[in-house]
């Protein structure tokens, strides 16, 4: 039986106290196992991205238990927290979030420098294509590349578990396509465990596991027999 | 290299317009506290070694006339380690072409030795041979002042008798560090002069043979002047002892003195006010960067930086800017105090004067201004830590603008969009709105508290020249005279109104307080020199008491209705005790007032007079001063005018100098708060006003959204900026105050006017520099970079 990387117990979370509140995790009980690519699916507003920062250790939930392996992350401290994410986790995030006032490999270096088991930033480039622009700043790439710096810094760290929050929202089919064939890359050939968080429900098919949420809470899992490759999705 | 240190580097370059602006306001701050203290350091250390180098004594013991023997009493008071006798008397100069009688001090060195104390420092010529009676060595500041060279004559008469001497060399000493003419307040190099000549010369000039009128003693180390003070006094008491004093009250040693605590105490109290208004700029930008960067700082703690980490980055980045601005600052420091040394050593007669940076001034400026800096560091710390990494992965939500001014109603109809955004976001931020306001404020007090400053030292002139004194002249009289003796000056044309005065030389006492000056004699109701009140209005003289001036009230720490114990320094030398019966304003000197008669009464003597005031037709000013010179009982005469001049140069160029640094200093502080208040409100607003300009906004319009804004927080800032210069005022007053003069705190509408110049022409043309920017900026780059 292979081990899981996450295993939540009714978790949840509550924004905002008092009638504000806003319940955008309401009891999630799930296990990813080891090594698998998951596709998270679901509208907007029910609370993947909010699973996404408690499963990286961005923010905590309310209430619940969550484990990383065998550690539980809901009882870390802050310190824990941190050396968790700088040890494990890769980020890539919905709005790109680079560091303006770095060039495309800076953006790469400022997660190497504190990683374990880096790759080469340039390498890490030449894996989403830009090896050409690793000079350039932010505001000199195109939306698609800034999110193709964002996965190769994401990558370069060579992560044991790789977060994605709609990383191929703002692409086009080609671009898209290869970003995914990083993704795949990552989980096949580092055995990292990867969560995508998607709206286009067709990606569901590269996928081992494929989560279906909505309104905070799992509403089914499945397990794919088959994947399909980047190549063969419909866009 | 590191990306988070490139990070900084292109943080520094992009933000550099600020960056040097905050740096130059801790430069200026940190230059001025090197430069004070070197300058203390360096006046202080000058003065020692140049008392040193001249054996100056540390008592002087004044007496009327003692047979020589007495030296070797002296000699044997426990505790002295030499002792030398001299004659000192007052001479009269008589210049060619100068109506002015000038007045000197005659002062005698042995014949055939150097003296055992006060020794002289040759500048020029030579010392006058052995015994020779008709030669003469003068102060060097005089004899330039009046081209003076070695081998002129000189008319002097002493004793009522007319000689001429032969000049052969000029000298300095450190007794006469600043000489100033007996009866006047501040040192004039025009008019006095100081003569050495042989003890032969002047035994005979004063009938002193084998006889000597002051004693020099100095003391082994560790003796307590005090009791050596008392013996002296005791075995001269019978000889016509005028009370020994140590060097603290010398006269020239006194202001000397009173310089060097001027300039440490504007350092204790300027500076500080300085580096504190940096540190709080320095915090207002680096937080509100922060605010623009809270994304940034979210990611690197996703990525898993620790807030240590991050925290150093922004930490790193203040410092880059205080530590480079203080080392400026105290490099510029040195610089500037090397340069303010040699206008110093024109203006104190220090034959040497070298600028000795206190090392320790040089860490303390630089340590403190980093420490200030860091402390605002630490709340940026603290906003550091609090901020959770979850914020970098949110887009950047648009701020929240709900609960700032809904404009509905009639007044939406005269409010356009731009005046809106202006009024909402400052309504809606009012925390950040605020820390502006207060920056600019802080500065405009400086500014204004340092205009304050200036005409202080205007209307303390004003005070003192033209409402206390309102006399042209004053003469002063070798001794006391009779007062119908006056008749000969109230019967000179030109002359229009004479009042006597009588001042007395004595030790003040109160309890364990002392005070060595002197009292004033004057008329029931004086009209040309008064004693005023707090309102300037004359106060009446009366029988029954004294009246203190505020300062030397304070000094005794006496208060009306107080007995206060009088130690008369002449004649008789009785000691009496006198009701205060008020306490007078005086921004000059620290004088006592009776009234004259009442005076003469307690001296038990019948009415004399030791000067007078004159009021005259300056038409025939050359005329009078002529007369006055060829009276052999006229000791010194003091245009007023001169004395003004006189007095305005100590506080131009002495410690009062500083304030003209330290109102340029506070310009610069304001203005560095302007410009930065309005950088940071652009970088905060960068992509709003792209967005407008997308919209089809002009560029004026964008301009008013932001100018606006700084336009609203200048107004807002003015009258916290007014109540806060008032208060920054007295402070700054107190320590520009000393035991010569008093600093008015005179903050009104005028000086308030000239800060408020200086903010407006900041914030103009800071506003100035912001519209260029928005004018030449690039539409598209400043919609796709987020800052
Ligand atoms: N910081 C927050 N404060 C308050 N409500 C939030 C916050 N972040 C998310 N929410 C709310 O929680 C719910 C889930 O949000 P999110 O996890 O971002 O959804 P998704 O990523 O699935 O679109 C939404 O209703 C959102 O408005
Ligand atoms: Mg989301």
């Amino acid at each position: 039986m292979t081990r899981n990387t996450f295993t939540t117990r009714n978790l949840r979370k509550v924004y905002g106290e008092g009638p504000a509140a806003v319940h955008a995790l309401r009891g999630v009980d799930l296990e990813i196992p080891e090594g698998e690519f998951v596709v998270l699916l679901g509208a907007s507003g029910s609370g993947k991205s909010t699973l996404l920062n408690i499963l990286g250790g961005l923010d905590r939930g309310s209430e619940g238990v969550v484990h990383f392996r065998d550690k539980e992350l809901s009882a870390m401290s802050d310190t824990e927290l941190t050396r968790y994410r700088r040890d494990h986790v890769g980020f890539v995030f919905q709005f790109y979030n680079l560091m303006p006032s770095l060039t495309a490999r800076e953006n790469v270096e400022l997660v190497t420098e504190i990683a374990r088991n880096p790759m080469d930033p340039g390498e890490a480039l030449d894996l989403v294509g830009l090896a050409n622009r690793a000079d350039h700043f932010p505001a000199q790439l195109s939306g698609g590349e800034q999110q193709r710096v964002a996965i190769a810094r994401a990558v370069a760290k060579q992560p044991d578990v790789l977060f994605c929050d709609e990383p191929t929202g703002a692409l086009d089919s080609t671009t898209g396509r290869a970003v995914l064939h990083v993704l795949k890359d990552v989980n096949e050939k580092l055995g990292a465990t990867v969560l995508i968080v998607t709206h286009a429900a067709s990606q569901a098919a590269m996928a081992d596991r494929v989560i279906r949420f909505g309104d905070g809470a799992v509403i089914e899992v499945t397990v794919n027999e088959t994947k399909l490759t980047p190549e063969d999705i419909e866009w | 290299m590191s990306p988070l240190t490139k990070k900084l580097g292109r943080d520094l370059w992009r933000i550099k317009g600020q960056a040097i602006a905050i740096a130059l306001v801790i430069a200026v701050g940190v230059l001025m506290q090197v430069m004070q203290t070197g300058l203390v350091a360096s006046l202080d250390e000058t003065r020692r070694a140049y008392y040193e180098r001249y054996r100056l004594a540390e008592i002087f013991a004044p007496v009327a006339r003692t047979p020589e023997r007495l030296a070797a009493d002296l000699r044997r008071i426990p505790g002295v380690s030499a002792v030398e006798t001299r004659i000192v008397g007052h001479a009269l100069l008589d210049m060619p072409g100068i109506d002015l009688p000038l007045q000197a001090q005659a002062v005698s060195l042995p014949d055939f030795r150097e003296p055992r104390l006060n020794n002289v420092y040759l500048t020029d010529g030579r010392m006058f041979e052995g015994d020779r009676p008709d030669e003469v060595v003068i102060l060097e500041s005089f004899a330039k002042a009046h081209g003076l060279k070695p081998g002129d004559s000189l008319n002097v008469t002493m004793n009522g008798a007319r000689r001429t001497f032969g000049i052969v060399g000029f000298a300095m000493s450190p007794e006469f560090l600043y000489s100033t003419a007996p009866g006047e307040l501040v040192p004039d190099d025009d008019r006095f002069a100081v003569l050495w000549m042989s003890r032969t010369a002047l035994e005979a000039a004063f009938d002193m043979d084998g006889a000597f009128n002051e004693a020099l003693i100095s003391l082994s180390r560790g003796t307590e002047p005090a009791e050596v003070i008392s013996a002296a006094d005791r075995l001269l008491d019978r000889f016509g002892g005028l009370g020994a004093y140590g060097l603290e009250d010398l006269q020239s040693d006194k202001f000397i003195a009173e310089e060097i605590d001027g300039l440490r105490r504007t350092t204790a109290t300027v500076p500080p006010v300085f580096m504190a208004v940096a540190a709080f700029l320095l915090y207002i930008v680096i937080s509100r960067m922060m605010q623009a960067e809270r994304e940034e700082i979210g990611l690197m703690k996703a990525f898993g930086y620790t807030d240590w980490e991050v925290g150093a980055h922004y930490l790193q980045l203040i410092l880059a800017i205080a530590v480079s601005g203080a080392l400026f600052g105290g490099l510029m420091g040195i610089a500037a105090g090397r340069a303010l040394v040699d206008v110093y050593l024109l203006y104190y007669k220090f034959p040497f004067l070298v600028f000795r940076l206190a090392p320790s001034s040089f860490v303390i400026g630089i340590g403190a201004s980093v420490l200030a800096a860091s402390a605002g560091g630490l709340f940026v710390l603290r906003g550091v830590f609090a901020l959770t990494p979850a914020v970098a992965m949110r887009a950047a939500a648009p701020a929240d603008y709900s609960k700032s001014l809904k404009f509905d109603g009639t007044l939406s109809g005269f409010l356009d969009q731009p005046t809106r955004m202006v009024l909402r976001r400052l309504t809606r931020q009012p925390v950040r709105m605020g820390g502006a306001i207060v920056g600019i404020a802080a500065g405009v007090a400086l500014s204004a508290a340092m205009a304050a400053i200036l005409a202080s030292f205007d209307e303390m002139m004003e005070l003192t020249f033209d409402v206390i004194d309102r006399s042209d002249v004053t003469v002063s009289f070798i001794h006391p005279i009779e007062a119908r003796s006056l008749h000969d000056i109230e019967t000179m044309t030109g002359v229009i109104e004479v009042e006597p005065v009588r001042i007395v030389p004595a030790i003040l006492k109160n309890g364990r307080h002392t005070h060595r000056g002197a009292i004033s004699g004057l008329v029931e109701l004086p009209r040309p020199n008064r004693a005023v009140d707090a309102d300037t209005r004359a106060i009446r003289l009366r029988q029954d008491g004294i009246i203190l001036s505020a300062s030397l009230a304070r000094r005794l720490d006496i208060a009306p209705g107080d007995w206060l114990t009088v130690d008369v320094r002449e004649g008789r030398r009785p000691e009496v005790r006198l009701p205060v019966i008020a306490v007078a304003e005086s921004l000059m000197g620290s004088p006592a007032y009776m009234e004259l008669l009442a005076l003469n009464r307690a001296l038990k003597e019948p009415l004399r007079v030791s000067g007078a005031y004159l009021r005259i037709d300056t038409a025939h000013a050359g005329e009078i001063y002529r007369a006055l010179k060829h009276m052999p009982m006229v000791a010194g005469v003091a245009p007023k005018g001169d004395s003004r001049a006189a007095f305005q140069e100590i506080t131009d160029r002495g410690a009062g100098a500083t304030r003209y640094i330290m109102a340029l200093v506070a310009g610069i502080i304001t203005f560095g708060v302007i410009y930065n208040a309005a950088r940071v409100a652009q970088a905060e607003r960068a992509r709003d006003l792209a967005g407008l300009r997308v919209l089809g906004f002009t560029r004026g319009e964008i301009a008013f959204v932001l100018l606006g804004e700084l336009a609203v927080v200048t107004l807002l800032a003015l009258p916290l900026g007014a109540l806060g210069g008032y208060g920054l005022t007295f402070a700054i007053s107190a320590g520009f105050s000393t035991d010569l003069y008093q600093l008015p705190a005179s903050f009104g509408f005028s000086t308030f006017g000239q800060a408020m110049v200086v903010v407006v022409a900041a914030a103009v043309l800071s506003g100035w520099v912001v519209k260029r920017d928005i004018d030449r900026s690039d539409l598209v780059l400043a919609l796709k970079t987020r800052e």
